[in-house]
């Protein structure tokens, strides 16, 4: 028996939240703009909580009411040829854990949000955006084909761009958000040409059409299985931030606190990881394919964290903090660990989330300071969320029992389990493991403890909206793990396939146990450095200079980026496009034609002489020739030049 | 009958005399520089035509009275034709005297090359 669940409310109901508040929230009270954008979500959360209900298997006494993966199709979307699409949701064990994160930390950084942008212009613009941003992710997470998904993958892009660009007087805010505009456009014309290859292969773009078909012939491999799941890897790369093209997610910082929390933390940034998972089964198919994904994973997650220690905006640390973290996901893609990869999204939501509001209250106290080097001694004044801190910090660091533990322990044992290249992989993971624990620890030593380094600010601890969203996210961040990966990945399997491990418990064990050991390392480096020695860094970056302006102008990729992409397009732009494609070719061609127009108008101005008896005789001279063309038997005149015209045969 | 047709003028004579009308109407509009005898010679023009619609119907008629019994609209369609013209022609002489009266009062000339004012 199959029952409807209404999948359409879950995105729709934000989306009413953004017509509602983007049209007429200009107008309406602050406290009905407030109603309506927390609602919005909220509703949406719960309208996934009954379809999670409905749907979970053996929860009621009853027979289970319905089954996953729960299809609903709306109808007809495009029917052109071979091209069929529908508008069609699918919920499945995958988009079910995603939605549960989309809607509930997106509904809880709602709550923040009200809090920390209670005293902004743009109010009700702010809560506009950001539900149209659900509304988005809600539709990419959902859709059952690649088309849909593109919708949404597009959507959050729109919607990230808006809020990166919130503030758009200020240039920078306005520059970030075209850059991650830009940047992203580059991932999604992968993902444009991985779905052309889909159709050309495949003649469809539903993803479980696909599997279908892959599950039917068994003997295709590589080939163009490889360069499909590439392409759709590209668009990954992009939308998740990593190597080469994750240089506007440091960028996209200048939003809104909460945004970076919501958008470019917990759920848009994931989505790469997400549609990987998705499309699982192509990447199965292509062990090439799944082992560049692991190679971009570990060069993202190492190089990101390396650049992440010497940071000193607290956002940015945060911001290259999730690249790293991101890459971790896409490791866990890379080793085939789906499930151990979707668990880390999931405890990287919550504790990410975490560290980002975390880390808004600490700047909505100290009046919008970002600098970590003007901090310092914060734990007195700000206790809440000095703890709800230190949970996430623990989390992300991989201590026991934090929910990063398991998700971190998990997508290492899975590469190590591998072996070969994965024992590389797993090393590489460790190292970023102990650099993740330093600069996150770093982080926590600059803000929260020793002595304040701007005595003139003082700090006030943030209200109750802003601090609810902290405490519960700070439960989650300890307690999201405890399902542990053996039970998460059980369930998510009918999703994204069965991948047994080599391993042994006793491995797993001994890796986790290696992990909280070189996590708590990085807590002792950090301890050491920043508590008992606060001068020691200083000496260490005066010993080596070079690599320290190295890490701290972040290898120097953009400005590599910019000498070798902006600026040779900038330049082509102006000496090719503009003055000889626009000025020369197009501009000259309107020239001659307006030039052919003026000389035939001047020329045939003549004939208007105003004279009515020079009209007359044109007049009485074209009856004339009429008259003679009517008249004369031209056929036989020209048969008299030799001429025949006339039809065939007669 | 058939020889009451044959004493009568031939065909030919009555188109010549039109085709002459005509041309007179057609060189006295290009030669002329008075509106008025402009639009006498449009006149000359349309009663020439009127002639040829005349005689070709009388023949037409006569034809037809030959080969059919009883009376047939066909028959008259070239005389009706005329008294459209004709009719057209008054409305166009009541309008067009109109508006050269109108000119006249207002530039006090009738010459035509005088009156180019919607020239550009």
């Amino acid at each position: 028996m199959n029952v409807s669940l209404h999948l359409w409310l879950i995105p729709l109901l934000p989306f009413a939240g953004f017509v509602l508040n983007g049209l007429l929230g200009r107008k309406l009270p602050k406290a009905l703009v407030t109603t309506i954008a927390l609602l919005a979500p909220l509703a949406s959360f719960f309208a996934v909580l009954s379809a999670a209900l409905l749907a979970w298997p053996g929860t009621g006494a009853g027979p289970v009411l319905v089954g996953l993966p729960h299809v609903e199709t709306y109808g007809t979307w495009i029917n052109a040829g071979t091209l069929h699409t529908d508008f069609t949701f699918v919920l499945d064990q995958l988009s079910l854990v995603m939605l549960l994160i989309v809607t509930g930390v997106g509904f809880l950084i709602h709550i923040y949000s009200a809090g920390y942008m209670a005293h902004e212009e743009g109010y009700w613009r702010y809560f506009a955006y950001l539900n149209l941003f659900l509304f988005f992710m809600t539709v990419l997470v959902l859709a059952g084909n690649a088309l849909l998904m593109f919708v949404g993958w597009e959507g959050v892009g729109l919607a990230s761009y808006l809020l990166i660009g919130f503030w758009f007087q200020k240039t920078s805010a306005a520059d970030a958000g075209k850059k991650a505009f830009i940047v992203n456009r580059i991932g999604d014309f992968g993902f444009l040409i991985g779905m052309f290859l889909l159709l050309a292969n495949f003649g469809t773009l539903t993803f479980s059409e696909v599997a279908q078909k892959l599950a039917a012939n068994p003997a295709w491999t590589g080939g163009i299985l490889t360069a499909t799941a590439l392409c759709l890897l590209i668009g990954a790369i992009g939308k998740s931030a990593q190597l080469p093209l994750y240089v506007w997610l440091p960028d996209a910082m200048e939003g809104p606190t909460p945004v970076s929390a919501l958008i470019h933390a917990a759920t848009m940034v994931t989505a790469g990881v997400y549609m990987i998972a998705r499309t699982h089964f192509l990447f199965d198919r292509s062990p090439l394919a799944l082992t560049v994904v692991a190679i971009v994973g570990a060069a993202t997650a190492l190089f990101a964290a390396t650049i992440g220690l010497v940071q000193t905006d607290i956002k940015r640390v945060l911001a290259y903090s999730t690249v790293s973290q991101l890459g971790y996901m896409f490791l866990g893609c890379g080793v085939a660990a789906y499930s151990a990869a979707i668990f880390h999204l999931m405890t990287h939501a919550f504790f990410k989330a975490l560290l980002f509001l975390a880390a808004g209250s600490v700047i909505h106290a100290l009046d919008g300071e970002q600098d970590m080097r003007k901090m310092g001694g914060l734990r007195k004044h700000l206790p809440i969320t000095f703890w709800t801190m230190t949970a996430a910090v623990f989390a992300i660091a991989g201590f026991f029992p934090f929910a990063g533990f398991f998700s971190k322990d998990a997508i290492l044992y899975a590469a190590f389990a591998q072996g070969g290249l994965g024992i590389v992989f797993w090393f590489i993971g460790l190292v970023t493991a102990l650099l993740t624990a330093f600069y996150m620890f770093r982080l926590w030593y600059m803000t929260f403890f020793g002595e304040s380094r701007s005595p003139d600010i003082h700090p006030h601890e943030s209200p109750w909206s802003m601090l609810a969203p902290l405490v519960l996210l700070a439960v989650l961040s300890v307690c999201g793990g405890w399902i542990g990966i053996d039970r998460f990945s059980n369930f998510l399997a009918p999703s994204v396939g069965e991948h047994p491990l080599a391993g042994s418990a006793q491995l797993e064990i001994g890796l986790s146990i290696l992990a909280v050991l070189v996590a708590a390392l990085g807590w002792f480096i950090a301890d050491r450095l920043y508590r008992k020695h606060p001068d020691s860094p200083a000496r260490i970056a005066a010993a080596v200079p070079a690599g320290y302006s190295l890490l701290a102008h972040k290898y120097y990729v953009d400005e590599i980026y910019n000498l070798l992409i902006v600026k040779p397009i900038l330049l082509t732009s102006k000496f090719i496009l503009e003055w000889v494609v626009d000025f020369a070719i197009l501009g000259g061609l309107a020239w001659l034609l307006a030039g052919i127009a003026q000389l035939g108008g001047a020329i045939l101005q003549r004939w208007q002489s105003g004279n009515l008896r020079s009209y007359a005789a044109w007049l009485a001279l074209g009856a004339a020739a009429l008259l003679l063309f009517v008249l004369v038997p031209w056929t036989s005149v020209l048969a008299g030049f030799g001429i025949h015209v006339g039809m065939v045969g007669h | 009958m058939s020889h009451l047709f044959q004493q009568q003028v031939p065909l030919s004579l009555y188109l010549l005399l039109s085709a002459l009308l005509f041309s007179l109407g057609i060189v006295g509009f290009l030669i002329k520089r008075n509106l008025i005898t402009m639009f006498m010679s449009i006149e000359l023009m349309l009663n020439a035509v009127n002639l040829t619609f005349v005689t070709f119907a009388h023949q037409w008629h006569t034809v037809f009275l030959q080969t059919h019994t009883g009376p047939g609209a066909d028959a008259v369609k070239g005389q009706i034709f005329v008294f459209f013209v004709m009719m057209v022609a008054a409305a166009e002489a009541a309008v067009g005297l109109a508006i050269i009266i109108a000119v006249f009062r207002a530039r006090a000339t009738l010459a035509v090359d005088r009156i180019d004012l919607m020239k550009l």
